[in-house]
């Protein structure tokens, strides 16, 4: 079997995000970058999978500017084989990400296509749905557990309510939720030998399809700011607070 | 101008979340149809006829549709679509998981977890964990939407007699099958609707010591709320989550004990009407969202809590 992980280059996790003034975006420069945090599940998932002997190939895909090389350097820093690099230097919705995925599933034919819930940047939860669906295939979201079958993988998934239990025929995309896995370090000696793996370079205006972004971003801007609160002495001043002066209890 | 609504239930009652995205879907247009997919949900269909913001019933009744597994229920979606200018439903674990497949069938670019209807076009959505607001205008012709309920309040859910149409199932690819859903049971008020939360993190140490946690949430009738580090943790389970991954809530209390207060958290409860921070780190994060900050241990300022609140007896239920 052979599983396409998808990996994302977004703002580190731990930066706090600042606005620009001018209300087009966010600060990027000089800012920390790594790999979506879900994504670094998926990888992992993807490798275990390889280790277990269910899985003879772990090719890892990224689509952005050409840092996002760095991105797919982890994911073969902890053990995927193959790298592709789709380059595109603007930002591409969910929707044209799902179309160039799609182009390179018909290119590998892997059984399986791995990738995280959702980006932390735009927030979106789309891709993996999406490309499922172009590609008429079943899917699994918010999974956090995998049980690999011959044709067919059983998933738990984190929904609202609690867990749920799918199985889906493959091929299936699945979206990997942050409890699926403990993602692993890449050692050095590993992060050394990441740099000799194969990388594919294609050029994602290359692949013919649409990537017309549909939706205009108007502005970006501060979300309201809390007022300063204070600090209590005791517990009974808490409770006298809730009471009297917020009024909530 | 019509916006088709897909309505979350559980084939004999409607989720309490659908009622928010009916106000939303009817600030789009006033024309809002809702679509319930079930098996056996003749009761739910009823129930929502009866909002009166709710213009139409359309009626779906086929086992395919009982566990609205994606791949069934999408193509049911896609082709009601037809008729409709938006497609809408709520951007919780139900709509995440098939509204991208309808609008990549329709070829269309989702507009996510909306927060506001600025016009039938134009939304604002949080990006980056909520530490920036976009606002987004759609430029395809039909759109697909999702809703952040907390941000809007529910729709009245009585006095309405929308007409309820019945229409076809379409076919599904059995491609995928449910096997069982493990639901957490409560008798306490739910995470994503309850008027007091009571949270707790890492700070607790256990899974045994979220007692002090339940003790106090049962006494003020809250939900109980965790940090992903609590989740990841093993102390309670994952529908506990608040955060950017987990759920967003908007109580009108919010208690947060031994939470640090990562972006992530704050994502998910910082538009809390009142929050309050217990924690013995002075410097932690949360402190800068709370309205009262109590600096302490909390493995002695939670039983205090309680006596206090054993005290008062004003307390609503």
């Amino acid at each position: 079997m052979k599983i396409l992980v998808a990996v994302k280059r977004v703002i580190d996790y731990n930066v706090q995000i600042r606005v620009k003034e001018d209300g087009s975006g966010v600060h990027t420069d000089n800012v920390k970058m790594s790999t979506n945090p879900p994504d670094d599940n998926a990888v992992e998932e993807s490798v275990k999978l390889k280790e277990s002997g269910k899985v003879k190939e772990v090719v890892a895909i990224s689509i952005g500017e050409d840092k996002a090389q760095e991105t797919i350097r982890k994911a073969l820093a902890v053990g995927a084989d193959k790298g592709i690099h789709v380059k595109a230097d603007n930002y591409i919705e969910p929707l044209g990400i799902a179309k160039i995925l799609k182009k390179i599933v018909e290119k590998e034919k892997p059984d399986m296509v791995f990738l995280g819930k959702q980006a932390i940047d735009d927030d979106c939860n789309q891709t993996g749905q999406m490309l499922a669906a172009m590609l008429n295939w079943p899917q699994a979201t918010f999974t956090s557990k995998v049980n690999l079958k011959e044709k067919s993988v059983e998933i738990v998934r984190e929904i609202d309510e609690g867990l749920e239990t799918i199985e889906v025929n493959l091929p299936a995309v699945v979206s990997c939720d942050l409890r699926l896995n403990e993602p692993r370090f890449a050692s050095l000696p590993n992060i050394m030998k990441a740099k000799k793996k194969p990388m594919e370079q294609i050029n994602a205006k290359d692949l013919g399809v649409d990537l017309t972004n549909r939706i205009q971003q108007i502005k970006v801007e501060e979300p309201p700011k809390r007022k300063a609160g204070i600090k209590v002495a005791n517990v009974a001043e808490l409770v006298s607070k809730l009471k009297n002066e917020a009024k909530v209890l | 101008m019509s916006v088709l609504l897909i309505a979350e239930h559980d084939n004999s009652k409607l989720k309490p979340f659908t009622l928010n995205a009916i106000t939303a879907a009817s600030k789009i247009d006033s024309d809002v149809h809702v679509l319930v997919a079930g098996a056996n949900c003749e009761n739910v269909t009823k129930e929502v006829a009866s909002v009166p913001l709710v213009k139409k019933v359309l009626w779906c009744d086929s086992p395919n549709y009982q566990n609205y597994l994606p791949e069934n229920l999408a193509p049911l979606v896609t082709k009601t679509a037809e008729k409709y200018d938006h497609i809408v439903a709520s951007a919780n674990t139900f709509g995440k998981n098939f509204m991208p497949r309808v609008a990549a069938a329709l070829d269309i670019s989702q507009v996510s977890d909306i927060i506001k209807v600025s016009s039938p076009d134009t939304f604002i959505r949080p990006i980056y964990a909520g530490n920036a607001f976009a606002t987004v205008k759609s430029n395809d012709k039909k759109k697909c939407v999702t809703i952040r309920p907390t941000s809007f309040d529910p729709a009245e859910k009585n006095g309405g007699s929308a007409q309820v149409e019945k229409i076809e199932a379409v076919d599904v690819p059995n491609s995928s099958k449910f096997i069982k859903r493990e639901e957490t049971k409560s008798e306490r008020p739910e995470l994503g609707t309850a008027r007091i939360v009571v949270s707790g993190g890492r700070g607790l140490e256990s899974g045994e010591n979220f007692k002090l946690i339940t003790d106090i949430a049962d006494k003020l009738n809250a939900a109980v709320g965790a940090s992903r580090a609590a989740v990841d943790a093993g102390y309670i389970s994952n529908d506990h989550q608040v955060g950017q991954t987990g759920k967003v809530v908007v109580p009108d209390l919010y208690i947060a004990v031994g939470i640090s207060g990562a972006i992530q958290h704050l994502a998910g409860m910082k538009e809390s009407k009142i929050i309050v921070a217990i924690n013995k780190d002075g410097e932690a994060p949360i402190f800068s969202v709370a309205d009262y900050g109590l600096e302490a241990d909390l493995f002695k300022a939670l039983p205090e809590f309680l006596a206090e609140l054993n005290k008062l007896n004003t307390i609503q239920k």
